[in-house]
């Protein structure tokens, strides 16, 4: 039971609003200490995993892209092309993103769109101008509702796009850890069974994102 | 072959040139703790390999400081102004998707056209790490042409990188703690004493109440740990193959599909899975930390009761 110690650090840190770096670490020495390690060998321990974990930090190789053709005004482009396609609005406009990126991610293509790539200089500028377009300027709250739905939607595409890819790295570990309990099984079966789950996720996150769209215009006309 | 320790070069030099000019931003009073915090960042992906594991605990211990002492501020390169910005998008119109549709158009390319390509009998990239070493290209390749095709000055990218960098912050580095943090926890056997303390205390005797068991631990556990990896080997040991694929007879891809996906239900409400849920409010500057999750949990938990009923009808035809 004392092994939960770093669980509960990371809880009662991250609740108690720390600085989640410190709680980590403070996490991982809490396990270590449990766990009757060293606190040097789980200094290590932690060092290495972070070392062979760099590949999590290579997207951020997008940014000075990002960076440049917002400089260049990107996201004004974004968002007055929403003034042209006065018919579409928030709700549509995040149901048809989320339609691509599950599709894509479906066929493998996971990292062709994302939060630093997609969401903040094309997709939620163009969500701000198509809410923009009908109900005039957007106080901040409204403005930061909307860009967290655009966020949302990406994961949420994203999530329940990728496991009906057979090759990705969810369905290979299933298929191996079932190898090793003796159950022998096509990976094909895996992903196509992903797919009910992946319809009710689109059809449960439309339903939110219009009603979402019904909600701002509401407030748009009082 | 092409390895990711080449990705890992071109990212440490990113991040130096953002060290560097983060050392020389005199409108940042905090400017020489992002110094230090990018460059601690640069080492980790230069040298990494050759500082030892002790080494590296202390470059995550030097992070985790610079952090939460709150040394960190925020740089202000120079940058277009919003009029500026207004007058240039209506110059260049739809030429600005440009660079940002390169991007994906050469990650694709890299994963159909390089991935299979074999030179003298050895495959190009580094096939388990293609699609990363393609979008580290994808990248290069989409800052060029956005830097040629805009006519930006050529610093741009580093100064323009480096000013989204610091809107992001520390919480940048949140992912890759958070992965070695769960290599901790396997080291001290956590996700086992969880998955005994479930399947111990929890009444699993129907077909119904051990779907729902099942689904409903893949999405807790895979919040406590912020990755549904780490959650299925546990919960589809204790509770999967014992009771509902060897004495209910479920289907084992259907179990092991939904069941997967029920605990990408928990990912959606964790903010340990931290490039998803926290990462994204500071890319986007929203104020609360946790406006994405609780945009998420509304579709969560409906999509999670979806997954039982789907799991409860599909896997026991």
């Amino acid at each position: 039971m004392l092994i939960l110690l770093g669980v509960a650090v990371v809880v009662v840190g991250f609740a108690a609003g720390f600085n989640p770096l410190l709680v980590v670490v403070a996490a991982a020495l809490a396990t270590g200490w449990a766990a009757g390690l060293a606190p040097l060998d789980v200094l290590a321990a932690f060092g290495k995993a972070f070392n062979e974990n760099r590949f999590v930090s290579v997207t951020l190789l997008v940014l000075p892209m990002v960076g440049v053709v917002e400089r260049a005004g990107l996201q004004e482009r974004a968002r007055t092309l929403m003034i042209r396609f006065k018919g579409v609005s928030v709700g549509p406009l995040l149901i048809g993103y989320m339609a691509f990126r599950q599709i894509t991610s479906a066929l493998g293509l996971t990292s062709i769109a994302g939060q630093t790539q997609s969401i903040r200089p094309i997709v939620a500028p163009m969500a701000e101008g198509a809410v923009e377009t009908h109900t005039g300027a957007l106080t901040d709250a409204t403005r930061h509702r909307v860009r967290a739905f655009a966020a949302a939607t990406d994961n949420i595409g994203y999530f329940f796009g990728e496991d009906v890819f057979v090759a990705i790295g969810s369905i290979l570990l299933m298929v191996g850890f079932l190898a090793s309990s003796g159950i022998t099984i096509d990976p094909i079966h895996l992903s196509v069974w992903a797919i009910p789950s992946a319809l009710a996720a689109f059809a449960i996150h439309s339903v939110r994102l219009l009603a979402f769209d019904r909600r701002l215009r509401r407030e748009g006309q009082q | 072959m092409i390895k990711l320790g080449v990705v890992y070069v071109v990212a440490g030099v990113m991040f130096a040139g953002f060290a560097i000019l983060s050392a020389t931003d005199r409108n940042n009073p905090k400017r020489l703790g992002n110094a230090a915090f990018w460059g601690l960042v640069a080492l980790s992906l230069l040298a990494g390999d050759r500082l030892g594991d002790l080494g590296n605990g202390v470059l995550v211990l030097g992070l985790a400081m610079i952090a939460g002492f709150g040394l960190l501020g925020r740089g202000q390169p120079d940058t277009t102004s919003p009029a500026e910005r207004r007058e240039l998008s209506e110059r260049f119109g739809e030429k600005l998707f440009i660079p940002a549709l390169t991007l994906p158009l050469v990650v694709i390319f890299g994963i159909l056209v390089l991935k299979p390509l074999q030179i003298g009998g050895a495959p190009l990239l580094d096939p388990k790490q293609a699609t990363l070493i393609s979008l580290a290209l994808g990248a290069l390749i989409a800052t060029a042409v956005a830097v040629i095709l805009l006519r930006q000055p050529a610093i741009s990218p580093l100064q323009e990188g480096r000013r989204l960098m610091d809107t992001v912050g520390w919480a940048a580095l949140l992912p890759q703690m958070l992965a070695a943090l769960g290599a901790v926890f396997a080291l001290a056997g956590v996700g086992k004493v969880v998955g005994d303390l479930l399947t111990t205390y929890l009444p699993i005797d129907t077909r119904a109440a051990a779907v729902a068991v099942y689904c409903l631990g893949m999405a807790g556990f895979t919040m406590i740990m912020g990755n549904a990896f780490a959650a299925f080997p546990v919960l589809t040991a204790g509770v999967a193959l014992p009771i509902l694929i060897h004495r209910f007879g479920g289907d084992p891809a259907v179990v092991c599909a939904i069941g997967m996906l029920s605990g990408f239900c928990g990912t959606l409400m964790t903010p340990l899975a931290a490039n998803f849920n926290l990462v994204p409010p500071a890319l986007l500057e929203l104020p609360d930390r946790y406006a994405v999750i609780k945009a998420q949990i509304p579709t969560a938990i409906p999509l999670l009761i979806a997954n039982m009923v789907l799991m409860y009808a599909l896997a026991f035809r």
